[in-house]
């Protein structure tokens, strides 16, 4: 265990003594004990920035399972270092801000930081781990974690189904994923993803490349809310404000990003990759920026917003894949700037979204109400709050000279460049993508619009809200000011990351690009200057300008007044068709009636059994080595056709119990005639005793009166009952026949030739029975005795439903 | 010979399978007392019915019937008796308490 292990482990250690601190130091606010963790953690890494800027990685191993390949493998590089400053960095800021948001009288701040902690703990596990099995381990503890955390008041019945949702769908994905990584096991023999990207001519040549592609990008999807999976994430604004700020912005809904950054080497140069991506992140950005702009709820804008900018991130990886392809080396920056663009746009989202979200929950915990038909005239009052948000907003819809207006120029030149690739088709389809990507643009700078001028102009109305409204505490505002201050940091000096963090995570995600000792050189400088990305910026601002002071009239399209996901209806008719369809099924077949699992039981056998035969060819007679047939044996053989024939008839107990007697009778006969004198004995003895026990319990039985059972009751139980012993019958004779033909010695000769030599006795049955296959004997005792003692405490003891018994 | 033995435990079996899917109790346990009857029978006859002496050495014949079968079955038919007495008294308690050997009067309680 090396520190980065420990760091990795870290939260989850400090998780188990949060109770202890909740429940011994009631005084001071649990989350203090907390915020230390991510600050030096995030410390810590910072730390790793010289070794990753410089081109090396780091990698410590700790065997977990080493028989199954299961290594604890801690990998550093460029991308996991990216994220993990995110997790910690945010974590930290998120801390503080949950110190002032959650009050220390009224709330459960034991589960909340908890959770949190396992959270932080498993996400940094996702990022860090080299091995598929460790990453699949921490990804579902991040759902499990994120699911806790959305159900914190769980007492409110919306915030258990946002979690139940949560949990149903990333889970769902989670589960395919872990597929997908057994097939990239079957197809490398290893687990480890670097050795994966070593050896991927195995994968790409196989032909599991797609099944695993697919169900891995299942996985990513349904984790960073990409559509059609996206439908969790607005439900999942139940959760308190820094849970939505850290989970629903920050981190976990960029796992799915990073494991398609991280799996890119392997997967990325194939047309698959390359339009599953590219087409899902395009579809899930208009998407998502469609739904914005239809909410009333500030979290939900965010909400759908986080949607649409991931579909960005997603689009611009996938976009950028294509480099792979090309194997065109570092300095060709037509290639590479969708992947320069997607990393540097994380970051910023990361910033802007994470700033945004915090001043949502400002608002909300100051004026009690997040619904923006209610809000306005907050200018002057929040003064602060309002500087934040405007900085945030600003650089969601791109505007300079904040870092998303840097983003969106890259974005928008990624995918003008995509148009000009000679592959894949996208001379045809090219064009799709830039048009889409500017109309995504406008539709964010509306909602954004809307965001910003709902609430904080216009006319402040008192009566409105609930509470005395006024600015927040400093201590609130401290990370939503960082934040703010990094989106302006970094929009102002974008090269600050470019050499730091931005090349490293490019150098991880297209490692094959680079020459060794190469490095990209991005720097983010040439934003100045005329270029189609600049015109399609000031078209967006145009546009979007004119669409916002329309909104009067587009405002009363039915479109725009339903608030709920059209897809929801999907999910929540799958989800309840699922319930009544089981029912359905359940109650169908499971009736809790004896003769009906019966008829299933025999039906089943029927149809094995006889397809079994039938399929092999199973049937044979065997006459050849049968024993002949005396008249006497036929004059038997009819009586016990006869009697065996006529119980099903009987109508009195006393009628029943004789012919049962008769049958057992006649089988000791044949046992006599059979020259098996012990079986004789044993079946005369055992019969009388059974025929005496039938009248013993007859007698305090009602007589089997024929019940008018239907007809088609008694047919079907015939035909069943006919199918069953004719299978009976044709398995007998052929397994008699072809046990004949294949002719195997039989260990008779054993006993004949040993019972007087070995064990010293004649009767040779007897002697089996005690000598040679005595444990039979001794187990059968047992179940006599059982039996005994069963019948004694049936008969003995007596419940009388009274509570001491 | 195997072949018309086999028959009748045939004819055993047919018989059991269409007690057994009847609604009345008592009839269950007489199919699945004729039923062991029909195993009893198969073993008996798949070891081979030619007709030798008894498995006793004193007889000092030629052939002998195969014992082991016969072991089989002794074992077998004391288990089947036991279960068949547990049967019973089962449904005699069943009888006594819920008052009905009709089995799809048997539904459980009503919180179940």
């Amino acid at each position: 265990m090396t520190v980065l292990h420990w760091a990795t482990i870290a939260p989850f250690l400090l998780a188990i003594l949060i109770p202890f601190f909740y429940k011994y130091a009631r005084r001071i606010h649990t989350g203090w004990f907390v915020l230390i963790l991510p600050l030096v953690l995030f410390i810590y890494f910072l730390s790793y920035i010289p070794v990753t800027s410089s081109g090396d990685t780091i990698m410590n191993s700790v065997p977990w399972v080493p028989s199954l390949g299961i290594y604890f493998d801690v990998y550093v590089d460029g991308l996991s270092l990216l994220f993990a400053l995110l997790i910690t960095g945010i974590g930290t800021l998120v801390v503080l801000y949950s110190i002032y948001y959650l009050s220390k009288k009224n709330e459960r701040l034991n589960n909340f930081y908890v959770y949190l902690l396992m959270f932080m703990g498993a996400m940094l596990g996702v990022v860090l781990s080299d091995n598929l099995i460790v990453l699949y381990v921490f990804w579902e503890v991040t759902s499990i974690s994120s699911s806790l955390l959305i159900s914190y008041w769980f007492h409110r019945e919306k915030s258990t189904n946002g979690a139940q949702k949560s949990m149903f769908i990333t889970v769902f994905g989670g589960l395919s994923m872990l597929g997908g990584f057994s097939l990239l096991y079957v197809m490398t023999d290893t687990f480890s993803i670097r050795e994966i990207i070593a050896n991927v001519d195995l994968v790409t040549t196989s032909s599991l490349f797609l099944p695993a592609m697919i169900l891995i990008l299942l996985g990513a999807f349904t984790k960073s809310a990409q559509f059609p999976f996206h439908i969790w994430l607005p439900d999942a604004m139940e959760a308190p404000t820094p849970v939505s700020a850290y989970l629903h912005s920050a981190t976990m809904v960029k796992a799915g990003i990073y494991l398609v950054a991280r799996l890119t080497p392997v997967f990325g140069g194939s047309a698959e990759w390359f339009w599953i991506i590219s087409l899902v992140g395009i579809t899930t950005l208009v998407w998502g920026a469609i739904s914005a702009v239809r909410q009333k709820d500030l979290k939900s804008i965010l909400a759908f917003s986080t949607v649409s900018q991931l579909g960005l991130i997603m689009t611009l990886l996938g976009l950028g894949s294509a480099s792979l392809y090309f194997d065109v080396g570092a300095e060709d920056t037509l290639y590479t700037t969708a992947i320069l663009a997607a990393v540097f746009h994380l970051i910023n989202h990361a910033t802007f979204k994470g700033s945004l979200f915090m001043t949502a929950g400002i608002i909300d915990h100051e004026t009690g109400t997040r619904d923006i038909r209610k809000l306005g005239g907050l200018m002057t009052i929040m003064p602060i709050t309002f500087t934040i948000s405007l900085i945030g907003l600003a650089s969601m819809a791109g505007l300079p000279p904040f870092n998303g207006f840097l983003s969106k120029e890259m974005f928008f030149e990624g995918t003008v460049n995509a148009t000009q690739f000679g592959i894949f088709n996208m001379e045809t389809w090219g064009m799709l993508f830039p048009v889409l990507a500017w109309v995504a643009s406008v539709l964010t700078f509306v909602y954004c619009a809307i965001m910003f001028f709902k609430t904080f102009t216009g006319k402040f109305k008192p009566e409105n809200y609930d509470v005395h409204v006024h600015e927040a505490p400093f201590g609130m505002l401290i990370s939503p000011i960082v934040l703010g201050s990094l989106v302006v940091i970094f929009g102002l000096f974008p090269n600050l990351l470019a050499y730091s963090l931005i090349e490293p995570a490019m150098a991880s995600i297209l490692p094959n690009l680079l020459e060794p000792g190469q490095q990209f050189d991005v720097g983010i400088s040439h934003w100045h200057g005329v270029n189609t990305a600049l015109l399609m910026t000031i078209g967006v601002i145009v546009v979007g300008i004119v669409i916002y002071l329309m909104m009067k009239k587009w405002s009363k399209l039915p479109f725009y007044l339903k608030e709920r996901d059209p897809l929801n209806r999907l999910y929540d008719n799958g989800v309840s068709g699922l319930i009544s369809g089981s029912q359905a099924v359940t109650r169908a077949q499971m009736t809790g009636s004896l003769r009906d699992y019966f008829v299933y039981m025999c039906g089943f056998s029927i149809l094995l059994l006889g397809y079994t035969m039938y399929r092999y060819d199973a049937f044979a007679i065997d006459t050849a080595s049968t024993s002949s047939i005396s008249p006497f044996m036929w004059i038997v053989a009819l009586v016990f056709i006869g009697a065996t024939i006529s119980i099903a008839f009987v109508n009195h107990r006393i009628t029943a119990v004789i012919v049962i007697g008769i049958i057992g009778f006649l089988l000791a006969l044949l046992f006599v005639i059979f020259r098996a004198p012990d079986l004789a004995l044993t079946q005369l003895l055992v019969e009388t005793v059974t025929v005496v026990l039938f009248m013993l319990v007859f007698y305090h039985l009602p007589d089997l009166q024929r019940r008018t059972a239907k007809l088609r009751f008694n047919i079907l139980n015939l035909i069943i009952s006919l199918g069953v012993g004719s299978l009976f019958t044709a398995i007998a004779v052929s397994s008699f026949a072809l046990g004949q033909d294949a002719n195997f010695e039989s260990i008779s000769e054993f006993f004949i030739e040993n019972s007087k030599e070995l064990a010293g006795g004649y009767n040779m049955v007897n002697v089996i029975l005690v000598d040679f296959r005595g444990l039979d004997t001794l187990l059968e005792v047992l179940v006599l005795g059982i039996a005994a003692l069963g019948v004694v405490t049936l008969i003995k003891l007596r419940f009388t439903g009274r509570e001491d018994v | 010979m195997e072949t018309l033995i086999i028959v009748l435990a045939g004819v055993l079996v047919t018989v059991a399978t269409y007690l057994i899917l009847s609604r009345n109790l008592i009839r269950v346990i007489l199919g699945t007392a004729i039923l062991s009857h029909a195993a009893h029978l198969l073993l008996m006859t798949m070891g081979g019915l030619k007709i030798g002496s008894a498995p006793l050495l004193g007889e000092e014949a030629a052939t002998y019937t195969d014992a082991l079968p016969q072991a089989l079955i002794l074992t077998a038919i004391v288990i089947s008796f036991a279960v068949t007495a547990i049967f019973l008294v089962i449904a005699y308690r069943a009888y006594q308490e819920v008052g009905t050997d009709n089995l799809s009067d048997m539904r459980g309680f009503e919180d179940e």
